[in-house]
């Protein structure tokens, strides 16, 4: 399992990332944790003959919450995720689902930068982040835009970012209300069968706002506006929860592969939307 | 393109200078270059978790770590953990509960173990399967391992508590 060769750069700063990314176009790639892009390399299936190494590069890293906002540099890893306080006491569902990315080994090393960015439907912080209405922050050699995380995604490691540029943070609106990321997969390390995230308001016993979005049920997550809307004005009760179900299938179109065909993935999908919204609603 | 890059580890202590493509995988440069075999090739696709070390404070698995990645970094391997005159607890506590049939896994399982057990010292039996996950096991069944690491959690506490 021996990667195609390549030139090797760790730039200590932005500049000298852009600079690289520049003179080499395609034939670049950022790395971040690797545990994405290092497998598909070592299966030839990814060759990077310019790679990028962003472990020195500053101000990638870290969390804050202010004023409302949380923010989290792009190199920020999933242990560091699980292992924030100041995060967990004010976007749970960031530990919830980072808890079922793959096991500790590989969460040392996953970042959240490189799990949105990489643009595999697998990944399970892109859905997170639309369920979130999450923004991206790329830098490219024009300065610094942001796109929301429900535009970045165009197919499957198709997304919005340019080659010249770098997503180097994700942020959101602290989220209010109930919350819940349920995942079903066949084994530690796989990928989603179905994962859904969901966040949701209750007041006066009745669900104001719902915000829903599934992972590895088509090219791209799915942010279904018309699976939360089905709840909102309800008791959550069976009939808006099924309604809520019939929109979300809706709006997926999974494939068939190992994890099975696709009237299973459809029946997986329900199921675990259906307990995800339960959840949430109970915490809300 | 044979671009060589200079190379500075340090496992288990000692200090380690070579050129290496960038593209040699540090599993490979343990195993190979420096005769550091402790470590085991199982998968090497990111599953298996014999592979695992320790870097710079977290437990990796070195098939999917680049030397070029790690030129700089501090590496405990199994060899670093402990040896045949002087064992650790980890490697006492799983020989005498039976947590290896094989012994294939098990150094990356007792390297994982005590990584593991120093973030985690009093864990319950659910937090070692679930901190352990990383680590496959083709013979135990699991349950073994999981006692040997709850024991030598428990012994490790005790030892400390007699220190202080």
């Amino acid at each position: 399992m021996i990667p195609a060769a390549f030139e090797y750069y760790r730039p200590t700063d932005m500049d000298g990332v852009l600079a690289i990314l520049a003179e080499h176009g395609d034939d670049a790639r950022v790395l971040a944790g690797g545990h994405s892009l290092i497998p598909m390399m070592k299966l030839r299936m990814a060759e990077v003959p310019h790679l990028i190494d962003l472990q020195d590069v500053g101000g990638l890293k870290g969390i804050t919450v202010e004023g409302g906002t949380i923010r989290l540099g792009a190199m920020t890893t999933q242990t560091e995720i699980i292992g924030s306080d100041t995060l967990t006491a004010a976007a749970p569902i960031l530990r919830e689902a980072s808890l079922q990315i793959a096991d500790p080994q590989v969460r040392y090393m996953g970042t959240i930068g490189g799990n949105v960015a990489n643009g595999d439907p697998g990944n399970d912080m892109p859905g997170l982040m639309q369920c979130l209405d999450a923004t991206f922050h790329l830098i490219g050699p024009d300065g610094t835009r942001y796109v929301a995380a429900r535009d970045f995604y165009e197919a499957a490691y198709m997304t919005d970012r340019e080659d010249d540029e770098v997503l180097t943070a994700v942020s959101f609106d602290q989220p209010v209300g109930g919350y819940a990321y349920e995942k079903q997969k066949r084994k530690i390390g796989d990928y989603a069968t179905a994962a859904a995230a969901v966040q949701i308001v209750k007041e006066g016993g009745k669900c104001t706002s719902a915000s829903i979005a599934m992972t590895n049920l088509s090219d791209t997550p799915i942010y279904s506006q018309e699976a939360g809307a089905a709840l909102v004005g309800t008791v959550v009760d069976d009939a808006a929860m099924d309604a809520a179900v019939a929109a979300m299938l809706g709006d997926i179109d999974p494939t068939e592969d190992n994890r099975g065909p696709i009237e299973f993935k459809r029946h997986v999908a329900s199921l675990i939307l259906r307990r995800a919204i339960a959840r949430a609603w109970s915490r809300a | 393109m044979s671009n060589k890059m200079h190379i500075k580890l340090t496992v288990n202590g000692e200090a380690h200078e070579f050129l290496a493509e960038p593209r040699e995988l540090l599993i490979h440069t343990l195993r190979e270059r420096l005769d550091i075999t402790g470590p085991h090739i199982g998968c090497e696709t990111t599953h298996c978790g014999a592979c695992t070390v320790t870097m710079n404070g977290k437990s990796v698995k070195s098939c999917t770590v680049f030397v070029a990645q790690a030129n700089g970094a501090d590496l405990t391997t199994i060899e670093g953990i402990g040896d045949p005159d002087n064992l650790h607890a980890l490697q006492t506590s799983f020989k005498e509960h039976h947590g290896l049939q094989c012994g294939f896994c098990t150094p990356g399982m007792i390297t994982r173990a005590a990584k593991f057990l120093e973030e985690n010292p009093n864990p319950t039996e659910e937090d070692v399967r679930f901190g352990m996950a990383g680590n496959l096991c083709r013979c135990t069944g699991y349950q073994n391992i999981v006692k040997a690491i709850l024991a030598t959690a428990d012994e490790l506490n005790a030892a400390k508590e007699a220190a202080e």
